[in-house]
């Protein structure tokens, strides 16, 4: 087996302006002071040493250390949160921006579906837009001549692939940018997050187009939140956490890893100030736990048992329609139930409208409700129809412990996600 | 989906940047049909969407080869033209490749800033971009020339075989500059938008001191030097001798002009590629 992709000590630093935005020119001064500096700005441009603000630039590092090496034909799952890097490493990756440290050798050609439709115009018909992106990923005319018809079919747009893109439905527009992007034959293949958009059908289309690729032989990168298709489509994956690897392994045990990842104690999850973006305020998460029927905080609840769910918040300023949601799913990505604290209308009419202030919402989910395994556990902060503030798919995960269950008797697994006590009946009809 | 293709895929390295970047100009070479691409998009795109399409190319240095006859053949003020060559077809003739060299200038400088989805998406020689802007220029100059073709029709001068030949060395030169200036350019604007504000200004400034209304003839003594150190100054003298028979033809002073262009342009290639490795992450 040959190496496709051999990453050693990888990192990449981000410089930031520290002063930057509009309270930078809070004050006259500063302007009069700016306007003076701008030779010394733009010696320093010229350079290539300046950065935009005038002092103060501080630094992060995206990305750092990271090392691996991946062999021909193998498809790697990327995971992790917002800004682990994950983006970064693919861009890395496909050459787009270059490392501040450490070394990458890429044997063949990079495809990469980060860039479905960059470079159509709206002006160019169907037709001379597939030949421009062609042209764009690296295809050579030849190619793309020959794959044609191909990329037409694919698209579902044959009907207009003599009209100008502008006129096209945004559906038509992606799949005629995904039909391009995924007739490149490249050897290393890198996908990121495309199938968050386009209808269901188109989806499982890509999928599909996804696994025969890899079923071809070429190595692929695939970066996704959405766990099922991770699962589904790649044996291994490596997890990263703010800019860092933390695991590298068969792809169940790397999904468990993460999904389980970021908890202060087991059962619980607590959010610092930093884990939570600016753009969720006034909405603050604080913490939320999993409590077994005696109020412990625990990571294993027993399925014959209530179980009590917990979200502790801050409201930095009132909110009307608030709803806190919880989402329950399998580790497999399917989900369980969904369910928000103003469901019932009588809570609607009591909390519709919250001051600013500290709140807990507390659910409480029945006994004999959950099958044996690892569930993961979303909250979601929102105002119908108006507003998310705060959304966090996989922010827990727990155990499910099933002795004592219906049917545990008979020591073999269950399918399916729920292992309610149905209520039997048996009657001797004659 | 076909098979692998056969042949064995070569290994990339990816390094950290260190010391003078390399002009790699090779890796411009294998990706030629996306230049060619892109100029073709360029061009199909130009004038979509527009009532006189194509025609523009010819209407702007005519309107501006009319008020330029208007002012300074007699409306306003009368300048001596060379060799006493009819006063429009001696204006036009300089007024091609500075419309060359001024589209060239003002696209090729915001073409990455235009293709910004581009530079931050993919991976290609982000030369390509610059380049491409340049060279799309050179159709709407070919359709204004036919112009030009009619107006030496109609003022009856045919070129000389024995200056025509070098019009192409003028245009090399006029495109040599364009680029050489849009490289620098190009590459501040990624990340200093004044450049936008920058152009307008400079393309004005420039025209004052190119001898497009007016003739060289009027720069004298050891100014003439100074003039030269203009690239496009050469050009449209040069135009004007090949086509028109103006002049006496190039001397020392053009080799200045070519001196300057050549290395303006290997200046704006290092400089372009040096920066190039942080266009997607300032742009």
């Amino acid at each position: 087996m040959t190496t496709a992709i051999s990453v050693k000590n990888l990192g990449k630093q981000y410089k930031i302006g520290a002063v930057q935005g509009k309270f930078h020119y809070n004050m006259f001064r500063d302007v009069i002071m700016d306007t003076l500096l701008m030779p010394v700005r733009v010696f320093q441009a010229l350079r290539g040493t300046g950065m935009r603000g005038t002092s103060g630039t501080s630094s992060f590092w995206a990305l750092k250390d990271i090392s691996f090496d991946l062999e021909e034909g193998k498809v790697l799952g990327i995971v992790g949160r917002n800004g682990a890097g994950k983006s970064t490493l693919l861009k890395i990756l496909s050459r787009v921006t270059e490392p501040t440290t450490g070394t990458v050798s890429v044997r063949g050609r990079v495809g990469s579906l980060l860039e479905v439709g960059t470079g159509f115009h709206p002006e160019l018909t169907g037709r001379e837009n597939i030949f421009m992106n062609g042209a764009i990923l690296g295809m050579k005319n030849a190619e793309i001549e020959s794959k044609f018809d191909e990329i037409v079919e694919f698209s579902e747009v044959s009907q207009f692939i003599d009209t100008p893109v502008k006129r096209y439905s945004s559906g038509m527009y992606l799949r005629l940018a995904f039909a391009v992007a995924a007739h490149l034959e490249p050897e290393i293949l890198v996908v990121d997050e495309v199938l968050a958009v386009g209808d269901a059908e188109f989806q499982r289309k890509c999928l599909g187009k996804m696994s025969d690729v890899a079923q071809q032989g070429r190595t692929v990168l695939f970066v996704s939140h959405n766990m099922s298709a991770i699962l589904r489509l790649t044996q291994e994956a490596i997890v990263l956490n703010k800019g860092q690897m933390i695991m590298r392994g068969p792809t169940q045990e790397a999904v468990d890893f993460y999904l389980s990842s970021g908890q202060a104690q087991a059962g619980e999850r607590i959010w610092d100030e930093e884990d939570v973006p600016a753009s969720s305020a006034p909405f603050r998460p604080i913490s939320l736990r999993v409590k077994n029927r005696s109020g412990k905080v625990v990571d294993t609840v027993r399925s014959t048992e209530l179980v009590h769910i917990e979200f502790e918040y801050q409201l930095d300023a009132s909110i009307t329609g608030l709803r806190i949601g919880f989402y329950l799913s399998t580790m497999r990505g399917e989900y369980v139930l969904a369910s928000f604290d103003t469901d019932d209308p009588e809570m609607f009419d009591k909390f519709d409208s919250r001051k600013s202030g500290r709140y807990v919402s507390r659910a409480e989910i029945p006994a004999d409700i959950f099958n044996e395994g690892r569930y993961s556990l979303g909250v979601n902060a929102s105002s119908f129809g108006v507003r998310r503030y705060f959304m966090d798919e996989n922010a827990l995960a727990f155990n499910v412990d099933i002795s004592g269950a219906p049917g545990t008797q008979w020591g073999e697994p269950r399918v399916g996600p729920i292992r309610p006590r149905l209520n039997w009946k048996i009657e001797k009809l004659n | 989906m076909t098979e692998i293709a056969k042949h064995e895929p070569t290994t990339i390295y990816i390094k950290p940047p260190k010391g003078l970047a390399a002009l790699n100009l090779r890796d411009l070479w294998t990706y030629r049909e996306l230049i060619y691409f892109m100029i073709w998009r360029d061009i199909k795109v130009r004038y979509k969407q527009t009532m006189l399409g194509a025609a523009w190319a010819v209407i702007q240095p005519v309107l501006t080869m009319l008020v330029f006859n208007f002012i300074f053949n007699g409306g306003i003020t009368k300048v001596q033209t060379d060799s006493n060559i009819p006063y429009p077809i001696f204006s036009y003739t300089a007024l091609l490749p500075w419309g060359l060299f001024t589209s060239a200038l003002n696209n090729a400088s915001r073409s990455l800033t235009t293709n910004q989805n581009m530079v931050t998406k993919i991976y290609f020689p982000r030369l390509v971009l610059p380049l491409a802007s340049v060279l799309g220029g050179l159709v709407d100059f070919a359709i204004a020339s036919v112009i030009l073709v009619g107006m030496m029709f109609y003022f009856n001068i045919t070129p000389n075989l024995s200056t025509l030949w070098t019009l192409p060395f003028f245009l090399l030169l006029s495109i040599i500059a364009a680029l050489g200036v849009a490289l620098w350019l190009a590459a501040i604007n990624v990340q200093y938008r004044d450049v936008n504000y920058v152009l307008p200004f400079l393309t004005q400034f420039w025209l004052f001191i190119t001898p497009v209304a007016y003739s060289a003839k009027v720069i004298t003594g050891k100014w003439q030097w100074v003039y030269s150190l203009n690239p496009m100054a050469g050009v449209v003298n040069g135009f004007r001798w090949s086509l028109l028979g103006a002049n006496t033809g190039p001397g020392p002073q053009m080799w200045i002009s070519v001196a300057v262009s050549v290395l303006v342009l290997v200046g704006g290639l290092f400089y372009f590629r040096n920066m190039e490795k942080t266009f997607a992450d300032t742009i």
